[in-house]
């Protein structure tokens, strides 16, 4: 089967303030039809340049792009054109005309295409259904939240019949819940029209939730691509290792030998004592122990902490256990 | 004083100094809109970057911005003999302030267009649209608040050239300010026309602010 999207050789350099900036380097991906590839990387790896030469909106200054067996660098204005309505794209900031209400913003690509009115009003109501915002038809974007501005742009790429769907960060403004709704529509999206996906993203988890295949850009190079489940059981690339692990990494390493053990009365147990005495000292303290106990109906917990290795710093966090009203008692020799 | 003939000549100067403002306006954005649009677009960040239009239009429309009215009104006496077949009047005026006018307005519609957010024009040539439909369906109408807030701006400013026209025989409020207030030292005249000057700009600019906010769709 041929890639829906060939990627070969693909470089881009441009001049930034005399300054030569070279983006992409010989970049090569094949991305085929029903895939939701994940394109992830720091800010500033080339990632967000990259989506933008699979539709020509950057012109790539080596090497080139096929989309759907067309080379892109081949066609007249008019044929780019013409290609660009098989390849939607919905970006972070949304991009949505304000001064159009919802239901025109979805016409619009059906006016490009020169549908006329009626039929594209009706054709983009179906579009809003799909994206569950029927009853927002009326309304002008500045009155609808970050989720529903990205549905819009969802329904407004969906009304060009579109082959691929191109998101730029497509989640990055939105918050953890609402991005999850929106990467479930893509999902939808995906299987029930089987529109390829290229999700640009800088977080890991959103890999995790939609895609079916990664590829890991640092600096403009392409450091690895492969299935999400081979590059999240053995990532090769040191970029992508710092990304998988980037959630759960250590902070660092303890190296402090005072110890002291806290006894939590009922009472206490309900106050986050340990959290903010961290966030007020803004110093982690390590936990080496915990335990909760049921003594006589009362619910006792203790707890051994590792200090930080400042003496002065020590002292404070032992003086913020105690007037929380905690029971507190050094431990000699605790660590060796 | 002001008996029933200065009256007269007021309301007669009222008309002429709306004639004399909103007619070159209006000439002036059929020449300075296009114009203001070629800015934009040819502009190196534009839609469709053309160096050599933009600079040629940049350095025409600075030069007219930069030689002080009351001059370029000197100036141009010839062009409006040959257009109009007089210099004075307020025929001769318009073509005048048109020309004073399309410049600047060139300025201002740039100036708009280019606070539409790049996004959204980025959007619109993912959607394979033309540069002629992101003109006319993206940049205008997206920019169309500020636009009109713009052309309130213009309409007031061309009424203080048409005043300043006075001075070198156009008609109006200007030249009744002139007329008596200055050669016949008719300091109650004077006073009328300036306060009847400050309510027409009082006036344009509610109604432009009205316009500009009834049609803007960007509030929650």
């Amino acid at each position: 089967m041929e890639p829906i999207i060939k990627i070969v050789h693909l470089d881009k350099s441009f001049r930034q303030r005399d300054m030569e900036v070279h983006a992409l380097k010989d970049v090569n991906l094949d991305i085929y039809k029903g895939d939701i590839y994940g394109i992830i990387g720091m800010s500033g790896a080339g990632k967000s340049t990259l989506v933008r030469c699979l539709n020509f909106l950057e012109r790539p200054t080596g090497g080139s792009v096929i989309v759907d067996g067309k080379d892109l660098a081949s066609l007249s204005e008019k044929q780019l054109r013409e290609a660009r309505k098989d390849i939607g794209m919905i970006f972070q900031h949304f991009n949505l005309l304000m001064q159009r209400s919802v239901i025109d913003n979805v016409c619009f690509p059906l006016e490009i295409a020169g549908m006329k009115k009626r039929e594209a009003r009706e054709k983009a109501m179906e579009y809003l259904k799909i994206v569950g915002l029927e009853e927002k038809a009326k309304a002008y974007p500045a009155q609808l939240s970050g989720g529903q501005k990205q549905r819009v742009a969802i329904a407004r790429v969906l009304a060009s019949d579109p082959k691929i769907l191109l998101c730029d960060e497509a989640t990055s403004a939105l918050d953890p819940q609402t991005t999850k709704s929106i990467l479930q529509l893509l999902k939808e999206i995906n299987q029930k029209y089987g529109i390829t996906i290229v999700v640009i993203t800088h977080e890991m988890a959103v890999v995790q939730e939609i895609c079916s295949h990664v590829a890991i850009i640092d600096h403009g190079n392409l450091a690895e691509h492969g299935t999400v489940e081979e590059i999240f059981q053995s990532p090769k690339s040191k970029e992508a290792k710092r990304l998988i692990y980037q959630g759960f990494e250590r902070v660092a390493e303890m190296k402090g030998r005072r110890c002291v053990r806290i006894v939590f009365s009922e009472n206490s147990s309900f106050e986050p004592v340990i959290g903010n005495m961290v966030l007020a000292f803004k110093t982690p303290v390590n936990i080496l122990y915990a335990n909760t106990q049921d003594l006589d109906g009362v619910a006792t917990g203790e707890m051994i902490l590792q200090l930080p290795e400042d003496k002065v710093l020590g002292d404070k966090m032992i003086a913020y256990l105690k007037g929380a009203k905690l029971a507190v008692e050094e431990l000699i020799d605790y660590v060796g | 004083m002001l008996d029933e003939k200065m009256i007269m000549l007021l309301i007669e100067g009222i008309g002429q100094t709306l004639y004399m403002t909103l007619v070159p306006t209006l000439l002036g954005y059929v020449f300075g809109m296009p114009l203001g649009i070629l800015l934009t677009v040819t502009d190196k960040d534009g839609i469709r970057p053309n160096a050599v239009v933009y600079k040629v239009i940049d350095f025409i429309s600075n030069i007219f911005r930069s030689i002080p009215f009351l001059i370029l009104l000197i100036l141009l006496i010839p062009l409006t003999k040959i257009l109009v077949g007089k210099s004075y009047g307020s025929n001769a005026m318009i073509v005048s302030l048109t020309i004073a006018a399309a410049p600047y307005i060139a300025r201002m519609v740039e100036s708009s267009l280019k606070e539409v957010d790049h996004g959204v024009i980025e959007a619109a040539q993912s959607m394979g649209a033309s540069n002629l439909t992101i003109v006319f369906k993206v940049l205008l109408t997206e920019a169309r608040t500020s636009l009109m807030v713009n052309a309130t701006i213009v309409t007031a400013t061309i009424l203080g050239y048409s005043a300043m026209a006075g001075t070198v025989g156009a008609d109006g409020l200007g030249a009744i300010a002139v007329r008596y207030g200055y050669n016949r030292y008719q300091f109650d005249i004077m006073l009328v026309t300036v306060i009847l000057l400050v309510l027409l700009v009082q006036i344009m600019q509610g109604i432009g602010m009205m316009l500009s906010r009834r049609f803007d769709r960007r509030r929650t």
